[in-house]
């Protein structure tokens, strides 16, 4: 679309991102990417987005769009005319919205308690956690290839950001996401195959580097 | 519309079902409510329901449960024709819903530290929650709603949340009308539309049942 400008306030890392990249790619936008440094946040997402002053922000024409699921249902709205990422069905949009949101109030909360874990003890409980909210998701997929039924959608790209963590917890707790839940990794990597996932994620090696370095800066040493 | 059949698992003081309550209305959407026992036992329909969260509202439209607050909303509004709630505009939208979102992060459970604390930490809960206040006072601006010149969505979404505030200021030891009077006009503004004043209910129940959570928390 001539004369659009989109810019996209960034970290390589956050899966909140990965899914506005994800989202950007499927429906083939050009847009400037702007990795931020978060310890030293820039000016520009201090004022794009004053409330929570998080990444990612999707500065379109100059204005903000803030908060990762809002923004993909944006990007679905404004390039309707292409790769639709909601269903159109009101019902299963209502399934498509809850199930997004149930990521984001349950698993970064047990991941969480995972990565900052400061004994063997809080990260076998965050292990528990995220393994039962694992196989909840993987009872929500079924035999289906998609959370979207036949079509990579919303919900997948809801969590497929948390996908390239899946090693650094494992490494963290102990486990085996695969052991626990082998339906979900098969998941993990037929999204893998799209062009828009495997161009657009980070690395898991690079991802379990970069909290390790967090780590170390906050003495949690056990791992 | 022919046999639709709209039916919603209800907690009359519930912030969250009252929001679905003035949307339904302001839809004319017929409906029944049912009544949930939350303190006695909930029923085996919410249960069957929302396994996940067994929490109410929960709307069952021809029997296909909706869960989630602002999702029954959305919902609402996408299958129920007019008026339109949510801003025809998609950019309108996304600020709508990033509102409803910091609500739903920020509004109930700043409210709740409030009446769980005492003392230092009473302090320190008040003073939060009415830095939310404020940003959600800078949000409606000089506006007449938080939707614009209508109310809307986001109306919707925070007078629900609203009907709490007077069980806030009182054990909290302050009043909105004095930090945010720009939201208490704003409240008043809102009350005057019949949805709403049919679906509020008046400050004392909700004082009383905050005392009593209180109790239960072993606050008072």
């Amino acid at each position: 679309m001539a004369g659009e400008e989109l810019i996209l306030l960034n970290f390589w890392a956050s899966m909140f991102a990965a899914r506005v990249r994800i989202a950007l790619k499927e429906k083939d936008l050009s847009y400037e990417e702007k990795e931020e440094d978060l310890p030293n946040k820039s000016p520009l997402l201090l004022k794009m987005n004053p409330v929570h002053k998080k990444v990612p922000v999707l500065i379109h024409n100059g204005k903000a769009v803030c908060e990762s699921l809002i923004i993909v249902e944006y990007i679905d709205e404004m390039w309707s005319d292409r790769a639709p990422l909601l269903p159109s069905h009101p019902y299963a949009r209502a399934q498509a919205r809850f199930w997004a949101d149930f990521i984001d109030k349950k698993l970064f909360g047990a991941a969480t308690k995972i990565i900052w874990s400061k004994n063997k003890d809080e990260a076998e409980e965050g292990k528990k956690e995220l393994i039962e909210i694992l196989k909840q998701l993987e009872g929500v997929l079924g035999d289906k290839p998609y959370f979207g039924e036949d079509v990579f959608g919303f919900v997948d790209m809801a969590l497929i950001g948390y996908y390239v963590w899946f090693q650094t917890y494992e490494n963290c707790a102990d486990f085996s996401i695969e052991g626990e839940c082998p339906k979900l990794m098969e998941w993990g990597k037929r999204c893998l195959e799209r062009e828009s996932v495997s161009t657009f994620l980070a690395h898991p090696n690079k991802v379990y580097d970069l909290l390790m370095s967090f780590r170390n800066k906050l003495g949690l040493d056990y791992v | 519309m022919s046999k639709d059949e709209v039916v919603l698992l209800d907690f009359g003081l519930s912030p969250f079902c009252m929001r679905v309550r003035i949307a339904l209305a302001e839809k004319g959407v017929q409906y029944e409510a049912q009544e949930e026992d939350l303190f006695g036992g909930k029923s085996e329909l919410l249960q069957k329901s929302n396994p996940i969260y067994e929490k109410v509202p929960v709307l069952l439209h021809n029997g296909k449960p909706i869960l989630e607050s602002t999702n029954i909303v959305y919902y609402i509004d996408e299958t129920f024709a007019s008026p339109t709630l949510l801003p025809a505009c998609s950019y309108g939208r996304s600020r709508a819903r990033f509102w409803a979102d910091f609500i739903d992060k920020k509004v109930f459970d700043g409210g709740a530290a409030i009446w769980r604390s005492k003392g230092d930490k009473l302090e320190l809960a008040k003073n939060e929650f009415i830095d939310i206040l404020k940003k959600l006072e800078g949000a409606l601006g000089d506006k007449d709603y938080l939707g614009g010149d209508k109310f809307g969505f986001l109306d919707i979404v925070l007078i629900g949340s609203s009907s709490w505030f007077p069980a806030y200021e009182k054990f909290g030891g302050f009043k909105i009308e004095d930090e945010c009077p720009k939201i208490e006009a704003w409240i008043k503004r809102c009350k005057g539309r019949e949805s709403v004043a049919k679906t509020l209910p008046v400050p004392q129940q909700v004082c009383e049942l905050v005392g009593m959570l209180r109790k239960m928390h072993g606050i008072e």
